[in-house]
């Protein structure tokens, strides 16, 4: 991924940085400019938010075959995240056997490494999560 | 409105075709569907074409002006359109055009589908592929294509108890109908050990619940249906042409055991067409994997949502059994070159409607559905079919 195109998202991958509408209170991950509940009348009341963090696992699944970025991580885990909030997240699983994850359980995000641009390039950062304490 | 017609199809033959390039396969589709209408250049009044990403793959993009000069059609100078929805891309060449002829803006219009994907190394094409899901915020976190489509199957395996070997079920089924056809990538029998015993891609799908990467062209022609009697005795009408959209990404979405997308498409669809699910024969629907055969015949309406599993382990949806489903072998074994996919579906519809399906031919085949998805669910594209 470019310089330009992960730097600009570096709020949301580092921070968690999402959005809740002023009309309903529905808050969205990644930032949204419209609510698709309230539409019309939530523009101009997306106000930046911060989630806590924290979620539930609603499914999951240990990928073996991995895109160009991952190869040589694989196997390793993903899962859809429905975070405390109400939105799902996508991300890693880390620190955790793969015979202990199950649908339900909670985990919290946490912040690593996401991919290398070779060994010179730019290391890019975000997201994973982790069983919670 | 107008009711509208298709007068003919042609689709090359699906598999790794290093001896062709995009554009041969593109004029061999034209060229047949062509022929099959009976038709001269000179009666097309326009041209739409789908295509996922010729660009990345062989980095050519402009595919309207390439398929009207490869079909013999530039000195016409018809006006001819690339559409582009994922792997939905086919079926939604169709429904533009149906939407031109049924507006009564053109009369005759030829419609097709390409995609030329083994120039490029397998784990290239997989990260092409990974562009139809949401590059940003699921693709960057180290989501793969099939990773999206696992985690609906273990979603659907946990909320219903869909097994490994119900999955299994729908690939050695398709595999058996694509033995019979000789258009088909694979047309090898495979058993539920052969797929259980297949390397895992993302668990728990196996390498045999995945739909492989494949070159092909597929092409049809439509016109209304008042001038397809000038062409054709053997009418088949498009009963209904539905689209719908959803969130490009999963995430996005508050529901994990059907595409929301399909069950939209396939509302709007049967209202256009005045009927049931109940009244369609037999259907083509996207298996890209396992797990969206199972999840497609439950949100089309063909079976309660959880008991698709079932339906296709105790073969209701075999060749002879309640509901054919895949008959031409489905993406799964007769393959999948993404932008082609939706009109091949199509053409195995008006093969079974004609009667021409050969051994894999079923026995009532009057009203067909044809289902195409784009990426995770993002677009789905329904058309259903009626011999009149």
């Amino acid at each position: 991924m470019g310089i330009a195109r992960y730097w600009r998202e570096i709020p949301q991958r580092y921070n968690l940085i999402g959005t809740k509408c002023g009309s309903c209170g529905r808050v969205y991950f990644p930032p949204k400019a419209i609510c698709p509940v309230c539409r019309r009348k939530s523009i101009g009341k997306m106000e930046e938010y911060k989630l806590k963090g924290t979620g539930t696992v609603e499914t999951y699944t240990i990928i073996y075959t991995p895109p160009p970025h991952f190869e040589g991580e694989e196997p390793y885990a993903i899962a859809l995240i429905k975070m405390d909030e109400g939105c799902y997240l996508m991300g890693e699983i880390v620190d955790c056997d793969f015979e202990d994850i199950h649908i339900g359980m909670k985990v919290e995000a946490c912040f690593r490494r996401i991919e290398e641009d070779g060994t010179r390039g730019a290391i890019q950062y975000g997201y994973k999560f982790k069983k919670a304490e | 409105m107008r009711d509208v017609a298709i007068i003919g199809s042609g689709v090359t033959k699906f598999g790794e075709l290093w001896e062709k390039s995009l554009a041969d396969l593109v004029a061999e589709a034209g060229i047949s569907a062509i022929m099959d209408a009976g038709i001269d250049g000179t009666d097309i009044d326009a041209m739409y074409i789908g295509g996922m990403s010729a660009g990345r793959f062989v980095g050519q993009e402009h595919l309207g002006a390439l398929a009207a000069e490869v079909s013999g059609l530039s000195e016409l100078h018809i006006p001819s359109t690339r559409v582009e929805a994922a792997c939905a891309s086919g079926g939604l060449a169709l429904h533009s055009g149906y939407l031109a002829v049924a507006s009564g803006m053109y009369d005759t219009v030829i419609v097709g589908g390409a995609e030329k994907m083994t120039d490029v190394a397998g784990k290239e094409a997989t990260n092409i592929l990974a562009s139809a899901a949401d590059r940003e915020w699921e693709a960057f976190f180290g989501a793969t294509f099939p990773g999206l489509y696992a985690l609906l199957a273990r979603y659907h395996m946990h909320k219903y108890g869909t097994t490994p070997e119900q999955l299994a079920a729908v690939a050695v089924k398709n595999h058996h109908n694509g033995s019979m056809n000789p258009k088909a990538q694979y047309r090898r029998e495979i058993t539920i050990e052969d797929v259980l015993n297949s390397t895992m891609v993302a668990d728990p799908l196996h390498l045999l619940d995945c739909s492989p990467i494949t070159d092909g062209a597929a092409s049809a022609v439509i016109t209304s249906v008042e001038k397809a009697k000038e062409y054709t005795d053997e009418i088949i009408k498009i009963k209904a042409s539905a689209q719908a959209s959803d969130s490009i990404s999963l995430a996005g979405r508050s529901r994990f055991d059907a595409l929301p997308a399909t069950i939209e498409a396939a509302k709007r669809a049967y209202k256009q067409a005045g009927i049931e699910p109940s009244d369609i024969d037999f259907a083509e629907v996207h298996d890209c994997f396992t797990i969206a055969e199972i999840m497609a015949i439950e949100d089309l309406g063909f079976f309660k949502k959880g008991e698709g599993g079932k339906a296709a382990e105790e073969g209701l949806t075999a060749l002879d059994g309640e509901i054919p489903i895949n008959t031409s072998g489905g993406l799964k074994s007769k393959g999948h070159p993404v932008g082609a996919t939706g009109i091949a579906q199509i053409h195995e519809l008006l093969l079974q409607l004609r009667g021409k399906a050969d051994k894999r031919q079923i026995e009532k085949a009057e009203i067909g559905l044809a289902h195409n998805v784009g990426g995770s669910g993002g677009t789905a594209v329904i058309h259903i079919l009626e011999a009149i």
